[in-house]
């Protein structure tokens, strides 16, 4: 790169500066949760004891499943559901209400997370009092919430896709008599599909990562990971949360290695390339 | 043309169940906060006036709204949630550019790796980076080590529950929403003006001013109001790392409905919060349209 806007010893440090910033804290939080001592900041030795801790915590370890089980089922309908709104917005050309439709898909996109779960809540007790469902709050009202501002990220990715690759499949298709239904499932999914995985993985991790929402629409019987964590952490920090941290963290290095991997894998053959 | 029944059948699902998705789980929960919040607040299940009541027909009352005007705690959340997100916006933007205008720059081999260091934080818990600047900003943390060692401070400071920790919160999970479109509007940018500048004698911060700052434009618009709109209706990083009076909308919103179980005022303060919201949304939705133009 010969051309030079600014000197790259600036840019170059800014750079530095930049991935500091952004790396020390996680570096320093994993490395507390090696620490012997009940004060998290202060360094007494090392010691694995805050994971013991953090596996013999039911609490943390149901919340876990729970955050996982509702992460997987909202994923996977969203994806659906994105999917089917990405396709609706980019091959159905003109249809009733096509504004008002992709008005509602971005917006969910923006809006604060309070009033997402303030709104969703205020549905769920309306509904509750017209047609006596759902009865109460629980794991299916957070999946609920979560399949709903989730499918808004799971279409973006979608979309993206869909409106930047090579249609003459799809027309070569419909000149051979070809009707939609046959082109959507024998041509267009399986060309998106490396997208429809991008989106399943986004929308897990909003649903997992999900502290506010959840909140508002939950029950006394369901408590989320983040909802743990949160109750735990505001009165201060406490070590098992650091190595619980540590683990997520490591899990998440884990799968970004593996997706690489496959990624590097699928492009190596040609499937999930651009046509 | 004639479409066969399955076809047509296959078209409604298409649009009809995301629509249909949409109308009742976002829609339909907008409509209802409008409606509560012009009610009254009751103590009973649900704790909020009916809309339709036998003896008095239809009952709406406009007190929620008038108690936001004059209860000073209402103006003050609104305006320091505006403050914040608008000085956190500005200091993403001043170490977002730098740092997208390197990556943009690196060799092709780098850039991806420096895209995905970028991105990676953000696969990690949002509540648990929060939470890592609770552990940075406490009394003993590495901060007030750093500068006790320096020799800066003589003794540790208060910077955990206070607004400085906000900004310092919201500026670190923010960030790389700042980053990843200016990064895109300046990676797509066309070298062959700059290297016209450069042949036509232009000196190279000539060149950044007049050509790749304009051009970057649709780029800090989108990357600001990514920042800004999310930053506004921030609860978790005030509630962790601010103090008592670090009143941000979103705090203030959680409050009034989990401790004072007020839903009708609850849902008058989140009308106006979407209110407030659809300036920034508007400018958004026209810039990244424009961006779209200008790069087809």
């Amino acid at each position: 790169m010969k051309r030079q806007g600014r000197s790259p010893t600036f840019l170059f440090s800014c750079l530095c500066f930049g991935f500091a910033f952004l790396y020390i804290p996680i570096l320093v939080m994993i490395a507390y949760s090696f620490n012997d001592s009940r004060l998290v900041s202060v360094w007494t030795g090392f010691s694995l004891r805050w994971y013991g801790a953090l596996w013999e915590n039911e609490q943390i370890i149901d919340a876990a499943l729970l955050s996982l089980r509702i992460a997987f089922v909202s994923a996977t309908l969203a994806t659906a559901l994105g999917t089917l709104a990405a396709l609706a917005i980019t091959r159905m050309g003109r249809f009733r209400g096509r504004t008002l439709f992709s008005g509602m898909l971005a917006a969910p996109l923006v809006m604060p997370e309070v009033i997402t779960g303030l709104s969703l809540l205020m549905l769920f007790v309306s509904l509750e009092g017209l047609i006596g469902w759902p009865l109460g709050r629980g794991a299916d009202t957070i999946t609920i919430a979560h399949i709903t501002f989730s499918m808004a990220y799971a279409a973006v990715v979608v979309q993206a896709r869909l409106t930047t690759m090579d249609r003459a499949l799809e027309e070569a298709a419909m000149d051979l008599g070809c009707r939609p239904m046959g082109v959507t499932f024998d041509i267009i999914l399986p060309l998106i599909a490396p997208a429809m995985l991008s989106g399943w993985l986004l929308a897990f991790t909003l649903s997992l990562d999900d502290l506010v929402i959840a909140s508002f629409v939950s029950g006394p019987e369901s408590s989320t990971l983040p909802m743990v964590i949160y109750s735990k952490v505001r009165l201060g920090i406490t070590p098992d949360v650091n190595a619980l941290a540590a683990v997520i963290v490591a899990i998440v290095g884990i799968g970004v290695a593996i997706a690489g991997w496959l990624m590097a894998r699928m492009a190596r053959t040609g499937a999930g390339r651009s046509a | 043309m004639t479409t066969a029944r399955p076809e047509r059948l296959w078209r409604r699902t298409v649009a009809g169940v995301p629509y249909l998705w949409l109308l009742v789980f976002f829609l339909a929960p907008f409509a209802i906060v409008l409606r509560i919040s012009f009610a009254d607040p009751l103590i009973g299940q649900p704790p909020f006036t009916p809309f339709y009541d036998e003896a008095q027909g239809i009952q709406l009352t406009a007190d929620n709204y008038r108690f936001l005007t004059e209860d000073d705690l209402y103006w003050v959340s609104y305006l320091k949630s505006v403050r914040i997100a608008a000085v956190a916006t500005l200091l993403c933007l001043l170490i977002g550019y730098p740092m997208a205008y390197g990556i943009a720059r690196a060799r092709a081999v780098w850039r991806n790796v420096l895209l995905l260091l970028v991105i990676l934080p953000f696969w990690t818990s949002f509540l648990l980076r929060v939470y890592a600047w609770m552990g940075m900003l406490s009394g003993q943390g590495v901060v007030n080590k750093t500068l006790l060692a320096l020799g800066l401070v003589d003794q540790p400071v208060q910077i955990l529950y206070t607004d400085l920790a906000v900004y310092l919160g919201i500026v670190y999970t923010y960030l790389p929403f700042m980053i990843l479109p200016l990064y895109a509007t300046l990676e797509r940018l066309d070298g062959d003006l700059l290297d016209a500048a450069a042949d036509l004698g232009g000196r190279p911060r000539q060149a950044f001013l007049d050509i790749t700052l304009p051009l970057s434009v649709p780029g800090v618009v989108a990357g600001s109001m990514l920042v800004f709109i999310p930053a506004l209706g921030e609860f978790v990083i005030p509630s962790l790392l601010g103090g008592l009076d670090t009143l941000m909308i979103g705090r203030t919103l959680y409050d009034e409905f989990f401790v004072n179980r007020d839903w009708p005022l609850a849902s008058a303060v989140a009308t106006v919060l979407v209110l407030i919201l659809v300036l920034p949304i508007v400018v958004f939705q026209r810039f990244s349209q424009l961006d779209r133009e200008v790069t087809r």
